[in-house]
């Protein structure tokens, strides 16, 4: 296991030091809360996408409903917060959230993801649509008002830890034979039954677990941001998410990844002018699909850090020594 | 041409395994409509444990839809599809396919489809569905019972992938390999479901006389390994002739004849309907 400790040590590391600078950079007073904020927008972002691309990069599901699991989980946490405005609070509401997401989840997808294609888009659209006008429409979430004053939690560490924790059990999971499953599902599904893949069970499986880490990702901006309204998470919000998973490269988490730090960059690099920023930003991304169809990362893993073990094998093992090769790429995941 | 006798009372069907002659596929009067055509009508077949069958006819005779509804893309209209294993008898037909395959039936595609954006390893590693013995907690937190979970996975993939001369290739992206290595993977895949009955359709198309000859050979090495019965949609007569003991034919989806490939051959409506006019045996 030694092997193994240090495979583990490599990824750990870096992160570890990333957070650590971070950390005294804020606290030396580098880093304002303007800076921060952007890195929070990044945070969040980077579980939504990874979330969505599981959906729809890796499973092939098409969904337009992304913000409306975060919006469960966004008022989930806020609301639970508000009652309880404690650390176990806020880890509840955070939780409750997710699988208060992962259900809806469960519900809408047993009977939506036996569609294909454009509708389950459509449907996942009316989904999230239907969230936001029920929000809209009641007291507990003070209507078109929103909820303020939501008490803030989501300092650095969680902010980085949450994400850290996200990318790695999703990449977990695609590593194992329920993930195999769900890609599996994406390239041919036909196929995919054949040798014994409960399809609609994998489908499902996806949704639940995008509409989880979707929640979390709500509560994470419930927290941080303090102040949330229905209209934070309408269609436009599913379409941003999208727009991060496809440029980084459907099918790739760290082009996800990748994908919402450059979009937030560039977006804060515009701050100074507004009146530029929108077409910019909208020139950017049509520049980039122009040049790089596929996205930034296509379906290509880089090999950094926790990422490390979601690196393609191809390049390696393409030789006579196939076989130890890759036995000794497995073993070294052993943490 | 190696064994060029037709191998109708050879020795594999008796000798396989303890309860060999047993009736594992009982096909009873299926039928299939698609609107109001009829695809498949009012076919019987039987398959025993460890036989090899054959299932020829022309184009568009039906045969495709037969392995269709075997393995469960689509109901039959009418008729049962009854199933042994472990000494239990089921009817399969209408059954989902993950649950047919799991119940023990593999099979290939004609136009092939493999996943092709992943390599060959992974795509014998995805058909290892059956008894993966972690759940969905070991899964996403990668626990050691997961980790030894896969090193077996990966092994035992490789085995196949060594036994379909495929292991030097296993990291290759499967849309790389050649044609004749993308058959291989697809039989290396339905072999990871351990399967007691394999559906091949049309193992040998678009291969060279060679290739075809090697792939006789290899069908029958893997129904003694593996223990299995199969069923083989081909058009290759000599691979037909060569190795199955017994033929079904069909023509417009109607069963027009039954026996072993000198009965088949001799018989008056199979060299109407098609051997006379397409095949040369």
């Amino acid at each position: 296991m030694k092997k193994g400790l240090v495979s583990f040590l490599v990824k750990a590391v870096p992160l570890l030091a990333a957070w650590a600078i971070v950390l005294v950079l804020i606290n030396a007073g580098i880093v304002t809360d303007y800076y921060l904020a952007t890195m929070a927008t990044i945070c969040i972002n980077i579980v939504l996408a990874v979330s969505l691309n599981l959906i729809t990069g890796f499973t092939g599901q098409f969904s337009l409903g992304h913000a409306g699991f975060m919006a469960i989980g966004a008022y989930t946490c806020a609301m639970v917060t508000m009652a309880e405005p404690s650390v176990l609070g806020f880890v509840g509401g955070l939780l409750g959230g997710g699988v208060l997401a992962a259900l809806v989840g469960l519900l809408v997808g047993l009977p939506t993801l036996r569609l294909r294609g454009d509708y389950l888009a459509i449907a996942t659209l009316g989904m999230a649509e239907i969230i936001r006008i029920i929000l809209l429409n009641q007291d507990a979430t003070n209507g078109a008002a929103g909820l303020s004053g939501i008490p803030a939690f989501l300092d650095w560490n969680w902010m980085f830890f949450l994400t850290v924790a996200t990318v790695w059990i999703i990449a977990n999971f695609l590593h194992s034979s329920q993930g195999r499953a769900c890609i599996s599902v994406r390239e041919d599904e036909i196929a995919a039954e054949s040798i014994g893949v409960h399809t609609v069970r994998s489908k499902v499986l996806a949704f639940m677990i995008g509409a989880f880490f979707a929640g979390i990702a709500g509560g994470m901006y419930a927290s941080y941001f303090y102040f949330i309204k229905p209209d934070l998470f309408g269609f436009l919000k599913s379409v941003d998410i999208l727009v991060i998973v496809v440029l980084g490269g459907l099918g790739s988490l760290s082009g996800s990844i990748i994908a919402a730090i450059l979009l937030a960059l560039i977006s804060t690099a515009l701050q100074p002018f507004p009146e530029l920023r929108m077409i910019i930003y909208s020139l950017a991304l049509v520049v980039i699909m122009i040049f790089r169809p596929q996205g930034l990362m296509g379906s290509r893993e880089v090999s950094l850090g926790v990422l490390n073990r979601f690196r393609r094998r191809e390049p390696a093992v393409a030789t006579a020594s196939a076989a130890p090769a890759i036995r000794r790429d497995d073993d070294e995941e052993v943490v | 041409m190696a064994h060029p006798a037709p191998q109708a009372s050879g020795p594999a069907a008796s000798e396989q395994a303890d309860r060999a002659g047993e009736t594992l596929l009982s096909v009873d009067k299926v039928t299939r409509n698609f609107g109001g055509l009829s695809a498949v009508s009012n076919v019987s077949l039987q398959i025993r444990r460890g036989e090899l069958v054959g299932l020829i006819g022309p184009n568009g005779a039906g045969k495709t839809t037969v392995f269709n509804l075997l393995t469960g893309v689509y109901p039959p209209s009418h008729g049962a599809i009854e199933f042994t294993r472990d000494d239990r008898t089921r009817d399969i037909g209408g059954m989902a396919p993950h649950r047919i395959c799991a119940a023990g039936i593999g099979r290939t595609f004609q136009n092939i489809r493999l996943f092709k954006d992943l390599s060959v390893l992974d795509n014998v590693k995805i058909a290892m569905q059956a008894n993966v013995p972690y759940g969905l907690f070991a899964a996403m937190f990668h626990t050691p019972k997961f980790h030894k979970a896969e090193v077996e996975i990966v092994d035992r993939s490789m085995e196949l992938l060594g036994i379909m001369n495929l292991a030097d290739k296993a990291g290759a992206q499967a849309r790389n390999l050649s044609y004749g290595d993308q058959r291989h993977l697809e039989i290396a895949r339905a072999l990871a479901t351990e399967p007691t009955l394999l559906l091949l359709d049309e193992p040998a198309a678009g291969m060279n006389p060679a290739e075809t000859s090697q792939l006789t050979d290899l069908i029958t090495s893997l129904r003694e390994r593996f223990k299995l019965s199969i069923l083989l949609i081909e058009h290759d007569m000599s691979l037909v002739m060569r190795i199955c003991e017994r033929l079904y034919v069909l023509d417009h989806g109607v069963v027009i004849a039954s026996g072993s490939p000198d009965e088949v051959r001799r018989h008056p409506k199979v060299i109407e309907a098609y051997l006379g006019e397409e095949a040369d045996v």
